[in-house]
């Protein structure tokens, strides 16, 4: 290893592309002719491939779950806390996939690539994907990679959503879900948050209906718009007050709109920093996918007859101040799960942070999810 | 190591049934009945430390306060309800004692005797709140908010129209002697019953 990474960290990690070229048929009933994902590896895979671990990640998330890309990287990847020698996801145990989901930005097939045909990008024309369409080439790479049945899957909040779908699709090719700070479908209120930020976005006067590649702009104000508004979703009151208050960047009023309060210019740097990195496209597909996830709907809004023909065991988790994936969706999936007689386990565990309490060093948390993985291994 | 309690909980499941157990602690009762009456069961419970304790012996826990109800599960979703030691410390034992009986046919509740002779005497010599091994808290810092007799419990039965099956009385290390048999309500120190619809 080069660098000067904590021990505990996986290293240096570079993304592979993994190329299907048999058609997907994909929810909204159009195909793609073929697709790529880009997805990361650490540990390794043992000889009866039993220890294989899949990470599925959420809106804003990518393959780049550990480690750094090169040695001179100072930021891990974005669920670093958890992945690694000797961390809850032991990698000298497991061998950790994480794939960039279809529609994303950071190297799967999605708007920022090109389409098939290798000429033109797909821009706004990329079918709008849904959770089932994830899983679904999620399970191709899982075949290339020559692993029929995964330990676990792991995902927070839409990734549990993925977590969820993958026991339902795939009943007999995993062994453990892990679903976090999930739900089973959205409320009203977050499907509302999430056509705030698509609205956010499409009014933005460089969407140019989703074409801004071809005039050589980006609706970045829509993007950080977007961005702010999820933020804010994100975090619990209390967590706000604590990190914000009513702080002012230069101590006093000026009277004026500039970013005067704490939160204000951390929005504004959040908003920035996202518009930089995420593709507008690419969100609104993200927050489709979202909105659109019921697995419920199909059986007459019975979300135990959905899940009666998963095989694997549970476990979920939610946090206490969490209102954007609140702990009564949680629950939702619990008690279908107990009426539908399958293995499950269910922690609420009390953090102030909201939503971002998934990826963050919750003590209990991170307890309890090294207890269960320990149940995991031996299954391997 | 098997608690006697367990062995005596054990006799009255049926094997391959549908268990609930309220307040299952580490998980050790449904581990036991997992393992030796095959089970299906999940256990309800608040600790952090036992929700770590259940899910490393594989038990299913739910993390749930039994005060708030057990509204999220269906009439007859299981063949039993158990609460072991945990009656006398919630909000409304009345409220949650029809819960389970109606979320199962068959329910199991144990709960220690206030009228113990050991208790009975303590109040009337020292004219102090009673302590004990099945009570070691003092009247400030205890759990224990709802404490009541074999009498007292049986007579709420009856107000329920629930059906004693069963009834072991036993001493705090669950062995039973010819006393309590004699004068239960004097002699028990900790009820085991086993009640139905």
């Amino acid at each position: 290893m080069t660098g000067n990474f904590p021990p505990n960290s996986v290293g240096v990690v570079a993304t592979q592309f993994y190329h299907s070229q048999t058609p997907l048929a994909l929810a909204c009933g159009r195909s793609l002719p073929n697709f790529t994902l880009a997805y990361e590896t650490y540990g390794e895979l043992n000889a009866s491939k039993s220890n294989a671990i899949l990470i599925c990640h959420a809106l804003s998330g990518h393959q780049h779950v550990a480690g750094y890309h090169d040695a001179a990287d100072t930021k891990p990847g974005w669920w670093d806390l958890c992945i690694g020698p000797g961390k809850p996801i032991d990698t000298r145990r497991f061998f950790v996939v994480c794939s960039n989901n279809l529609g994303g930005c950071h190297g799967s097939s999605g708007p920022t690539q090109l389409r098939p045909d290798g000429e033109q990008l797909w821009g706004p024309d990329f079918p709008i994907v849904t959770v089932e369409d994830w899983v679904q080439a999620q399970a191709r790479l899982a075949d290339f990679l020559g692993i029929e049945q995964w330990a676990a899957v792991i995902g927070g909040s839409l990734g549990g959503m993925q977590a969820l779908q993958w026991s339902m699709a795939f009943p007999a090719r995993l062994r453990h879900a892990i679903v976090i700070a999930s739900a089973a479908k959205l409320s009203a209120q977050n499907i509302a948050f999430n056509e705030i930020a698509r609205q956010a976005i499409m009014s933005d006067p460089d969407f140019h209906q989703g074409r801004y590649y071809q005039h050589g702009v980006l609706p970045k104000k829509g993007l950080i718009l977007a961005r702010m508004l999820g933020h804010v979703t994100y975090l619990s009151d209390h967590a706000m007050r604590l990190k914000f208050g009513r702080e002012l960047q230069q101590g006093q009023f000026n009277f004026d709109f500039n970013a005067e309060f704490a939160v204000e210019s951390y929005l504004r740097y959040q908003g920035e920093v996202f518009s930089e990195i995420f593709d507008a496209n690419s969100y609104l597909l993200m927050t489709k996918a979202l909105d659109y996830f019921d697995p419920a709907r199909a059986h007459h809004d019975q979300l135990a007859d959905a899940l009666a023909c998963a095989r694997c065991q549970f476990l979920t988790v939610s946090f206490s101040s969490d209102w954007r994936f609140a702990p009564e969706r949680s629950r939702e999936i619990v008690n279908a799960l107990v009426k539908a007689r399958k293995a499950v386990s269910y922690a609420q565990i009390e953090a102030a942070q909201g939503h971002d309490a998934f990826l963050l060093k919750v003590p209990r948390y991170l307890q309890l999810l090294t207890c269960y993985l320990n149940t995991v291994v031996t299954s391997c | 190591m098997l608690r006697a309690d367990l062995l005596a909980i054990e006799r009255w499941i049926t094997p391959n049934t549908q268990v609930l157990d309220l307040g299952c602690g580490d998980g050790a009762l449904l581990d036991y009945l997992q393992q030796h009456k095959k089970v299906q069961g999940y256990g309800l419970e608040i600790d952090a430390i036992n929700i770590e304790h259940c899910i490393n012996r594989g038990v299913n826990v739910i993390e749930q306060n039994l005060d708030e109800g057990l509204s999220n599960f269906s009439q007859d979703q299981f063949d039993t309800v158990i609460m072991t030691q945990a009656l006398q410390a919630v909000k409304n034992p009345q409220q949650l004692l029809q819960e389970m009986m109606r979320i199962a046919q068959r329910g199991i509740i144990t709960f220690p005797n206030f009228a113990y002779w050991r208790i009975r005497f303590q109040l009337l010599f020292n004219g102090r709140m009673p302590m004990s091994k099945s009570l070691p808290y003092h009247w400030y810092d205890t759990p224990n908010i709802h404490l009541c007799t074999f009498t007292d419990f049986e007579d709420l039965c009856r107000q329920l129209n629930l059906r004693v099956l069963n009834r072991r009385v036993v001493d705090n290390r669950y062995q039973r002697d010819g006393l309590s048999r004699l004068w239960p309500n004097f002699w028990g120190e900790i009820a085991l019953y086993h009640v139905s619809r």
